[in-house]
């Protein structure tokens, strides 16, 4: 498979056609924004957590095939884990996105979010994937600034 | 030197090329790359253009056989060296056809030269309640610098709406001209639509009521012929990278009258007559605006590339550049979904586009992929996105060194595109 068809996969576009959980959540408890300032890239996460648990999680915003398939199957993973389940899958996804993370670990410490491994092979879209996920760090920290990639 | 965009893709004289624009390329080492396997297509020529040989030998030559610092050296090197470096300046007063060497500010880029007049002039002439206008389809560099005034002094910013084509509203520009107005500020041509502003209609009826008026040349030196006693303007402002010389050096053209009222922007070496700690007195022109030791290797680098434009046939160049922009205007119009931003009568260099279900970056990522060169993003531009309605454009931008060979190539490369998304 080409690296353009690896960054591109099946399920890559068939998130950014028919995003999951891609509303905005009347009833969240955190919410934050993400920007992407090279680009203009830009996120809404939303969080409803109870007892340390994201009982739902959904986003709004605008961006590329890659941003937009990442917060999708982000949202999908991170429904019904705890605080700290999803901030370890955080540094794992982003230590993947990276290039940081090695092969054989992908499976046991990304799950089917290996599918995005294809971007490490892209420096310029790192950021695009990583958008999402630095929202929600900074929804789960309480943070009121919005997050950026920078 | 205007390119109108027309859309009549069968218009047979579109492939023919009386421009030898292979010949051309042999100047340009960088055209004969290979990116991902394929031959470099380089489209991005708004964001910075390649450099002939000729710039990258004056670079080599000065750090090879004459650096050394000038303007203070009583030696052989630092007389060549400040020979080298005024001779330059020679060159852009020349291709400006400014009055006076003395007019010539070198500077870092088009930016630093913006900044220098909203902290000089800006500081010093405008007060509470004056307002300085620009219009909505300029680059960051012509609005930050501004609004940093503003809060300063408490002036006010006022925007020229454009129409939907991207092109200013004159109607409004008349009407936002008024008695507090003290400054206009406008692009040349536009870095995210390619638009080929009235610029000296714009400089007339600011005279008229007595306001100066500072023109963003960055995009235009490379596809136009500039005279600024022709335009009238008071200040130039442009950057040597994006005319095919080297980063970090740029232009500000000022009138010598205005020039001399304005202090200095930076203190330091160069810029100074005689110190004190009592009191210092400023040189004269230019040198008050040109403190520390300035990029000589990139001043002379400029000169070469003044040169290497000044023997090439501008007319040749302008209906090889028109050619291009036609023949890419008709090509990616074919294309099912494809909507250009920016559809003004005169266009220089510039297309810009979208598709509805296909964001600029995936779009640049592929493009990338089959060698193409092109920006995708806001172009440092955010304003003109939103006047849109668009988050991002893929931008195309012409150099006259690009073929019509080369759109044929980009229009594959978005078929693919289209294709990975379909």
């Amino acid at each position: 498979m080409s690296e353009l068809d690896e960054l591109y996969q099946e399920v890559i576009l068939d998130h950014n056609k028919s995003p999951r959980n891609f509303r905005e959540m009347a009833n969240a408890n955190r919410k934050a924004e993400g920007y992407n300032p090279l680009c203009g890239d830009h996120v809404t996460v939303f969080l409803r957590l109870e007892d340390g648990v994201i009982r739902d999680i959904s986003f709004q915003g605008s961006g590329c095939a890659i941003s937009k398939a990442s917060a999708s199957m982000m949202t999908a993973e991170l429904k019904g884990k705890d605080e700290a389940a999803a901030q370890a899958l955080f540094e794992n996804v982003h230590q993947m996105l990276t290039g940081d993370a090695a092969d054989d670990q992908l499976d046991s410490r990304v799950g089917k979010l290996r599918i995005l491994s294809g971007v490490c092979k892209f420096p310029a879209r790192v950021k695009c994937a990583s958008l999402a996920w630095h929202t929600v760090h900074a929804a789960l920290k309480g943070e009121s600034q919005p997050a950026t990639t920078e | 030197m205007l390119m109108k965009a027309v859309t009549q893709k069968n218009d047979p004289t579109m492939r023919q090329n009386k421009f030898d624009v292979t010949r051309i390329r042999e100047d340009f080492p960088i055209l004969k790359e290979k990116v991902h396997g394929k031959p470099l297509v380089y489209l991005d020529n708004g964001a910075t253009s390649q450099k002939p040989q000729a710039v990258i030998d004056a670079l080599n030559h000065y750090y090879s056989a004459e650096n050394s610092n000038i303007h203070r050296g009583v030696h052989y090197l630092s007389e060549q060296a400040t020979a080298a470096y005024e001779a330059a300046r020679g060159k852009v007063r020349e291709f400006l056809n400014a009055r006076a060497d003395k007019e010539i500010i070198f500077v870092r880029g088009t930016t630093e030269a913006i900044n220098l007049v909203a902290q000089s002039y800006g500081r010093s002439f405008l007060n509470a309640g004056d307002e300085i206008i620009v219009s909505a389809m300029e680059h960051h560099s012509n609005i930050v610098p501004w609004q940093m005034l503003c809060e300063q002094v408490g002036a006010k910013l006022r925007v020229i709406p454009i129409n939907h084509d991207g092109e200013i509203v004159m109607e409004e520009f008349r009407r936002l001209l008024g008695d507090k107005s003290k400054l206009v500020s406008v692009t040349h041509v536009s870095n995210a639509l390619g638009t080929v502003v009235p610029v000296k209609e714009i400089v007339a009826l600011a005279h008229q009521r007595g306001v100066p008026v500072l023109l963003d040349g960055a995009q235009a030196v490379p596809h136009l012929k500039v005279d600024v006693q022709d335009l009238g303007c008071d200040f130039y402002a442009f950057s040597g990278h994006k005319m095919f010389g080297p980063t970090g050096v740029g232009v500000l053209y000022g009138r010598a009258e205005l020039l001399e009222k304005m202090p200095p922007y930076q203190g330091g070496g160069d810029m100074i007559s005689l110190v004190t700690f009592e009191k210092t007195h400023y040189n004269v022109l230019p040198y008050k605006f040109e403190a520390g030791t300035p990029h000589i290797a990139g001043g002379i680098g400029l000169g070469a590339a003044i040169d290497y434009l000044a023997a090439l046939d501008w007319h040749e160049v302008a209906a090889h550049e028109h050619r291009l922009l036609s023949y890419a205007t008709a090509a990616l119009s074919d294309i099912e979904g494809l909507r250009i931003i920016g559809t003004a009568k005169d266009k220089a260099g510039v297309l810009s586009f979208v598709f509805d279900h296909v964001h600029a970056h995936d779009v640049g990522t592929i493009l990338d992929q089959e060698g193409v060169a092109v920006r995708a993003g806001h172009h440092c531009a955010m304003p003109v996105m939103q006047r849109f309605g668009v988050p991002a454009t893929t931008r195309v931008s012409f150099a006259f060194y690009n073929t019509i060979e080369e759109i044929d190539v980009l229009v594959g490369a978005i078929r693919r595109v289209l294709k990975v998304f379909s």
